[in-house]
């Protein structure tokens, strides 16, 4: 090794020390730069979209001039099309977690399931439409409604609400379940009474974020055919129906620019009601999870 | 009377205990019932990826047999409307948005993860992490519209000759959406790197610089590339920012400031209004699809592959 003076040892540590520093604040700028955008995007969006958000705006339909548009059908399709989401991949989405974390002997078939969900979270959500397409619209002839496009949304948010509800069932103490079955509880029992009311806060956050993933989603809908112009809301499962990120996009798309204004203003009413829905899963996620 | 009114008391008791022993094994006869209708439940999942792989198969042989793979695979024309099924520009398209993306926000994404992980306090951690995930949870028909009133518009003072709907523009918002997934994932794989290994190389005299570029970020490799597989699979399949911001001209370029089009606006484009069931342009729907799943996939398995072995290390 080659010897240093005590003078060039100190101009190497000089040296390194301020690559450290100057290291530090590159990094620190480049996390920063999804902060800045972030910024940038809601402030752009806000004052664009803020002078067109009016009662008018919320209660209306689709309309052929800019002043008169409103986001009516969207909203309450979004939330009908929740109304079939959040209940279908409930159901679907803890029995698989339960099935996967408390019956299941970690065999191949268990272990099958669990890598075929991980792959399908990766799937593309336009995949999942072209599924919905196919199977949905076209197979069992429900034709572009509001229950082909449920379903279709089920699937794709299916995996989140697995893993999630598996984390949360996964969290729940041994000895709580071993205490169960101690007092003579059977295994459903214990299911029912013990692990389900521990887990439920973990999996209800799960699912509100999995829900609010599904509300923002456009494309797999843009398929399986949610209509821009709706002008009566859908009463029935089988009804044609639209979502606010549909008509978000038929905005957009438009042309003239007095539409990104509305447009602005369709994605303020989205981000609310996203931000709510966020609120309520953080509100659970605090309010329940003591330590068991 | 009295020995009578107690010998029915005892029979009622038994009676009851019978009953109850009775209730007891239906509902455990009930419960044998449970595993089966979970285990149906779990099935719908494998069933949904059966359904996929059919739903695309089935299809898209019904294209190839209207127009031979070779066509398809080859030619550099794809203009569907006038009979011509050349996937590449597609495809190059796609390639397009995901390099831009991918330069975009992996060096930004592990910058956030070194950060986060080795510099930066409990308290400015706390607050950059859910800033991070808001990022990630901004519906990508947003993302969409950020691209096109604001990016492009922006990118057109550097570059007065720039297409309204260009590569640049889409391809920069991708990435900035994939930001949040290279850097939550990244981190992960850094926090797993046993601290004994950075003391060791602090007391030694590194500086944290090094101890960040020379110990850290080896030992999480595998974590941090699994992290950017992932986040390009997602870039392939991203829809709604390409289909607003990219444009609809399946150009075979490599050059950002063109329009584009990708694999998955297409498939927008050819399920839209205007395209009849059973036209070859409603399979050739299928047969795009079908090329964007195999892409998908491939990178996921590999993005899978990478972090279980990342996973045995330690």
């Amino acid at each position: 090794m080659k010897q240093m003076s005590q003078q060039q040892w100190n101009k190497h540590l000089i040296r390194r020390t301020i690559i450290s520093r100057i290291f530090h604040v590159m990094i620190f700028g480049a996390t920063l730069v999804g902060l800045v955008v972030l910024i940038s995007l809601l402030y752009r969006i806000l004052t664009q979209g803020i002078a067109y958000v009016d009662w008018g705006f919320i209660n209306g339909f689709p309309a052929p001039y800019p002043e008169e548009a409103g986001i009516l059908a969207g909203i309450v399709g979004s939330l009908l099309l929740m109304g079939i989401v959040a209940p279908v991949s409930m159901i679907i989405g803890i029995s698989t977690a339960l099935y996967l974390e408390e019956y299941a002997v970690k065999n191949k078939i268990a272990r099958f399931i669990q890598a075929n969900i991980q792959n399908l979270a990766a799937v593309p959500s336009i995949v999942y439409g072209l599924l919905g397409l196919t199977f949905f619209v076209y197979f069992m002839r429900l034709g572009y409604t509001l229950i082909a496009g449920g379903l279709t949304m089920s699937l794709l948010v299916l995996p989140i609400v697995v893993v999630a509800s598996q984390e949360a069932i996964r969290s729940v103490p041994n000895d709580l379940k071993a205490a169960s079955f101690g007092m003579g509880a059977s295994k459903w029992q214990t299911i029912v009474r013990v692990i389900m009311p521990a887990a439920l806060p973990g999996i209800l956050t799960g699912t509100i974020l999995a829900l609010s993933r599904a509300i923002g989603e456009t494309a797999p809908l843009l398929i399986v055919g949610a209509a821009a112009a709706i002008f009566t809301l859908p009463g029935k499962l089988t009804d044609p129906y639209t979502v606010m990120p549909i008509q978000i996009y038929n905005w957009v798309s438009r042309p003239e620019a007095e539409w990104q204004f509305v447009s602005a203003a369709g994605i303020i009413v989205l981000l609310v009601i996203l931000l709510c829905m966020n609120t309520v899963a953080v509100i659970i996620r605090n309010k329940f999870s003591r330590r068991l | 009377m009295d020995a009578f009114e107690a010998n029915k008391h005892s029979l009622d008791v038994q009676k009851k205990i019978k009953e109850k022993k009775d209730r007891i094994k239906l509902l455990r006869k009930g419960e044998r019932l449970v595993p089966i209708f979970l285990l149906f439940c779990a099935g719908l999942s494998v069933l949904t990826t059966i359904g996929i792989v059919v739903t695309l198969v089935k299809e898209a042989l019904v294209f190839f047999s209207e127009v031979s793979p070779a066509d398809f695979f080859l030619n550099k024309d794809w203009r569907p409307w006038q009979g011509d099924y050349g996937v590449l520009p597609l495809i190059t398209g796609t390639l397009l948005i995901t390099l831009i993306a991918t330069i975009v926000a992996v060096p930004l994404g592990i910058a956030s993860a070194i950060f986060l992980s080795e510099y930066a306090g409990e308290k400015t951690r706390k607050t950059i992490k859910p800033v991070l995930e808001v990022l990630a949870g901004i519906p990508t028909v947003v993302y969409g519209f950020f691209a096109l009133t604001f990016v492009t518009p922006l990118l057109e003072t550097f570059i007065p000759n720039i297409k309204v709907f260009n590569a640049l523009s889409a391809g920069i918002v991708v990435g900035i959406m994939i930001i949040p997934m290279i850097a939550s994932l990244s981190e992960d794989a850094m926090n797993s790197v046993p601290n004994g290994l950075r003391e060791g190389a602090l007391a030694m005299g590194a500086t944290k610089f090094e101890v960040a570029i020379k110990v850290v970020l080896p030992a999480a490799f595998s974590g941090v590339v699994a992290s950017v597989v992932l986040a390009i699979s997602r870039a392939i399949g991203e829809t709604m920012i390409v289909t607003i911001a990219a444009g609809v001209t399946p150009n075979f370029t490599f050059d950002p400031t063109e329009s584009i089009q990708t694999l998955t606006a297409f498939i927008v484009q050819g399920t839209s209004g205007d395209t009849t069931y059973g036209s070859t342009i409603y399979y050739s729907v299928y047969a795009v699809g079908i090329t964007l799943f195999v892409f998908t996939l491939i990178m996921n398995l590999i993005s899978q592959r990478i972090a279980r072995r990342f996973r045995e290390e330690y």
